[in-house]
């Protein structure tokens, strides 16, 4: 049994949520400087070049690259050999969100009660999803996630006969609904399969892997393609305002599932797709 | 499309020159105030009480920054999602206000009152809050200090970048642009 310390997970999390929301991904720097080549809109490519500066002056000034730091997302694997000393899982995370958002200047964005709507001043809570893997590492993911795309996210149970182009159909209509709001260019996450609470946590995973890495399976990596040009064909462009570059990329998750399901879930992000991760 | 210099309080005769696809370059004091700022103010109007500040003329930037380190006059300053404030937004129109900064398409019923009451929508880049920030070079908190990140601020811009959505004359850029690059 390896023995990880509570102390060092608080640490680790406080890190990646700075590391997080002052650098932003190579991958979305890449997707950027690309899709200015390739956007007709003169007003969209002046918008992809600003967000390339405001990369450039998040990364060198260490501040955030947005003000909206997100909620604390923190996907936790844990190694069935590990042993957590001196702490509880939760209370090391959650001091490490805290210690991590007002140490960095991060916004405190988490009310304590959804409808009584009081800041709780440290950004914590964090939502936590923790798996239990195999070997003796405790790997945590900080995806810090904003409100703006996380508002135009959306789920649907379909009918098996709905297909694949309902699939697509419910997607692209998401996208289009949500038009300017979540500041595209966007990184869209999709869900495919499983149950209903679990569709939409594919949708969230799916946000994690990287730009320019298509899905192992061939069919889900084909999906990808597709749904990328048919957003790209809506013409909503950078910030709304018209042209090509709606989405830098799309990622697809799927599970297997129940014969009489088609669960959909699309999870919006803004270009700030926002995760960094640590191996312990 | 025309560039123009702006600075609050906007006259009608200003705001009538504004057109959807206009820049402007906004100097002088502008106002943050979001979700739960706009929800207290339009409670103080509905109780027929005063304002925390004259909103005849001024420009309201729907923000809430994160926490200025030490030594800058504010931390990353982005636009957020504008139709949330919606529901409150032909209210303070009414009530003069004449300018909005934020993100994302407005209701009907804000277009409308924009053509009205004359007013116009601002859009500034959502996702750029640092390269934003820049142009903000003093923050000063108004009303509401318990509200967080929601609290009411007096900023002081100099050349704050945006571009006009929505105009007195019923026009909307995202309508425009989208419909131009649709395949």
């Amino acid at each position: 049994m390896r023995e990880i310390s509570a102390k060092t997970i608080t640490e680790a999390v406080a890190k990646l949520c700075q590391e997080a929301n002052y650098y932003l991904g190579e991958d979305v720097v890449k997707s950027l400087e690309e899709s200015i080549s390739k956007e007709e809109s003169p007003l969209g490519i002046s918008v992809l070049k600003q967000l390339l500066e405001n990369a450039r002056i998040a990364r060198e000034e260490a501040v955030p690259i947005c003000q909206d730091t997100g909620s604390a997302v923190v996907f936790v694997e844990v190694g069935q050999e590990v042993h957590i000393v001196d702490g509880l899982l939760r209370e090391a995370i959650d001091a490490g969100v805290a210690k991590g958002y007002i140490e960095g200047y991060l916004r405190a964005s988490m009310l304590s009660h959804p409808l009584n709507r009081k800041n709780t001043g440290n950004n914590t809570p964090a939502i936590i999803y923790t798996e239990i893997v195999p070997g003796n590492h405790i790997k945590i993911t900080v995806v810090p996630k904003g409100g703006g795309g996380e508002n135009m996210s959306s789920l649907k149970m379909l009918k098996p006969s709905d297909g694949v182009e309902g699939v697509k159909n419910f997607v692209v209509e998401a996208i289009k609904q949500a038009g300017s709001n979540p500041c595209p260019p966007l990184v869209v996450g999709v869900g495919i399969g499983g149950t209903f609470e679990q569709v939409a946590l594919l949708a969230k995973k799916a946000l994690i892997r990287p730009i320019f890495e298509h899905s192992s399976n061939p069919d889900n990596a084909k999906l990808e393609q597709e749904l990328l040009e048919r957003i790209n064909n809506t013409g909503i462009g950078p910030q709304g305002l018209g042209g090509r570059t709606t989405a830098l990329w799309v990622n697809v998750e799927t599970f297997p599932a129940h014969i009489a399901s088609l669960p959909v879930a699309i999870n919006i992000n803004c270009h700030a797709c926002r995760h960094k991760e640590v191996i312990l | 499309m025309a560039v123009y210099k702006i600075t609050p309080p906007l006259t009608e005769e200003v705001v009538s020159l504004l057109k959807a696809g206009d820049e402007v370059f906004i100097t002088g004091i502008i106002y943050a105030a979001r979700d739960a700022a706009h929800k207290k103010l339009v409670d103080l109007i509905k109780d027929g009480k005063e304002l925390p500040f004259d909103i005849k003329g001024q420009i309201v930037y729907y923000v809430g920054p994160s926490p200025a380190k030490p030594g800058q006059p504010i931390g990353s300053a982005g636009p957020t999602t504008s139709e949330r404030m919606d529901a409150y937004t032909p209210t303070l129109l009414k009530l003069g206000l004449k300018g909005m900064i934020g993100k994302g398409f407005r209701s009907k019923e804000v277009k409308e009152s924009l053509v009205k009451e004359k007013g116009v929508y601002f859009a500034a880049i959502g996702g750029a809050g640092a390269l934003l920030a820049k142009a903000i070079k003093g923050s000063r908190i108004i009303a509401y200090e318990e509200l967080g990140p929601e609290t009411i601020r007096e900023l002081i811009v100099e050349d704050f970048p945006a571009i006009v959505i929505n105009d007195v004359y019923g026009n909307d850029l995202y309508e425009e642009g989208v419909s131009k690059y649709q395949k």
